[in-house]
């Protein structure tokens, strides 16, 4: 091999296809072999981050253990707020949902039971600047003052829209409201003027944005509101069922007095 | 050591250091030194400017580009040094850009599965890595012609150069631009309560830029062999 001309023809297509070849087959080996390892952390770490929203910090390893304590229910909905018990709601991948018409599309959103509180957690995907963000959203159980916030991102500029994954700005969420006073879902804008750098106005739907990060900050504002949209039929649905329960009670009680 | 082994590891630096010159000769130790200054990627060659602009807005990151362009650097010279010889020339760029996404794109599933917080945090700086110019730049210019060793240190060399502008770049834009050095607040709150203001305009790009600029007006005002002559 060595005697043959190194700038002929048949010498370059002969060391491309060879390096072609070994280049190929140590990344396909490679990205098969570790599949299974790199799928269990990405899986725990949706665990974690799922927990993180309603304020338990945990590494990763024993986020499983938790996250099968606190979270009581997964549940992937239809459009209409009914629930499709047949999909298992912890692997719906927004990514691939998102792209399916609205009617087939499944919501998941996950129900926490943390000693006397109930939370609902629910899974934000949008795009930022340069590629996709995505997070997690644990509302109260009114179902309008947020718990805890979580964001990451895949490509988003280090120092910049990759501060979304810094506590201080995940914080801010903390106490918001994604519902006005007059019961219409207005999510929360990461805003540039709202003078309130210190998030101390927890009624004004907004949190401080992050200098050199406009576009990043946009995307989380209409991940937040686009994907929560869908939520409120169901979330109506729960609230009437509360009040039908109140109701209920209160009946048995009369009844009980009488 | 035992006497056997001597002419083993003899024979396997003689691999990578034909001449018997000294592993870090004068020759060689200037290969260390001179992208630090004369010879600087970023200041001098005007290379890799795009990522230097990109990731200096804070120090941790920096350093942590600094260290991974570090390794690829020195490991794809090493292996386009090896392959020297074999590498048909008119596919040579092809070659190299490859040697390098592979490379890259293997390290990167290994962290993932292995050490998936830093992977979380480099990821980004991983891919920014195949499009830097300096790597491209020192494979051609001087892996394709040299031994294993020198290719080594040169690329050690240049990463070095890189993220030594990168650091002090950084520095001063975290420093001003967020009144903090690697995530942690300097700059005491008394400051912000008599009315100082961290400069927003420090965290854009073009601050970046001007920054470098200064920089190079100081290298050249003090190293005047620099300065073009036109």
């Amino acid at each position: 091999m060595l005697k043959m001309n190194r700038d002929s023809n048949s010498y370059t297509f002969l060391f491309a296809t060879i390096m072609v070849f070994i280049v190929a087959s140590t990344l396909a080996f490679t990205a098969s072999s570790l599949k299974k390892k790199q799928d269990e952390n990405v899986r725990k770490e949706q665990m974690q981050n799922i927990l993180s929203t309603i304020g338990i910090a945990i590494d990763r390893d024993g986020a499983e253990e938790l996250y099968d304590k606190y979270i009581t229910e997964q549940i992937s909905l239809r459009q209409d707020g009914t629930v499709d018990s047949k999909i298992n709601a912890f692997n719906i991948s927004l990514k691939k949902e998102t792209r399916k018409p609205l009617k087939e599309q499944r919501f998941p959103i996950y129900v926490a039971n943390v000693i006397d509180s109930k939370y609902y957690i629910v899974p934000l995907i949008g795009s930022g600047l340069w590629d996709v963000i995505w997070g997690y959203l644990a509302l109260e159980e009114d179902m309008r003052t947020i718990k805890g916030a979580v964001f990451d991102h895949k490509g988003e500029t280090a120092g910049l829209g990759a501060e979304i994954t810094q506590n201080w700005f995940q914080e801010s969420f903390k106490g918001e409201k994604i519902i006005n006073s007059d019961d219409i879902l207005v999510g929360i804008s990461v805003s540039k003027t709202n003078n309130d750098s210190k998030g101390l106005d927890k009624d004004d739907h907004e949190v401080d944005a992050i200098s050199g990060a406009t576009i990043t900050g946009d995307g989380v504002t209409d991940m937040i509101l686009g994907r929560l949209k869908y939520y409120m039929t169901y979330f109506d649905i729960i609230k009437k069922e509360v009040i039908k329960k109140d109701e209920i009670d209160s009946d048995n009680k009369i009844i009980a007095l009488k | 050591m035992s006497k056997a082994l001597k002419p083993v590891i003899k024979s396997s630096l003689f691999f990578i250091n034909k001449n018997n010159e000294p592993l870090f000769s004068k020759k060689n130790r200037a290969l260390l030194s001179d992208p630090m200054d004369d010879n600087n990627p970023i200041t001098v060659q005007v290379l890799g400017v795009c990522s230097a602009l990109a990731i200096t807005v804070q120090l941790k990151p920096a350093i942590v580009m600094t260290i991974s362009v570090m390794v690829v650097m020195g490991a794809s010279n090493v292996i386009i040094s090896l392959l020297r010889n074999l590498i048909p020339n008119r596919i040579r760029i092809i070659v190299q850009l490859v040697v390098v996404a592979s490379m890259v794109a293997l390290v990167d599933q290994v962290l993932k599965a292995f050490a998936y917080d830093v992977y979380k945090e480099l990821s980004i700086f991983i891919g920014l890595i195949i499009t830097n110019c300096i790597v491209m730049g020192r494979l051609e210019a001087f892996a394709l012609g040299n031994g294993v060793w020198k290719s080594f240190l040169d690329g050690i060399g240049n990463a070095a150069g890189y993220g030594f502008i990168l650091i002090i770049v950084a520095f001063f834009r975290e420093l001003l631009g967020s009144g903090k050095l690697y995530g942690y607040q300097v700059i005491p709150d008394l400051f912000y309560e008599m009315g100082y203001e961290n400069n927003g305009l420090m965290l854009l790009s073009p601050m970046a830029l001007i920054t470098v600029g200064i920089f190079i007006w100081i290298q050249r005002s003090r190293n005047r062999k620099l300065i073009e002559k036109n």
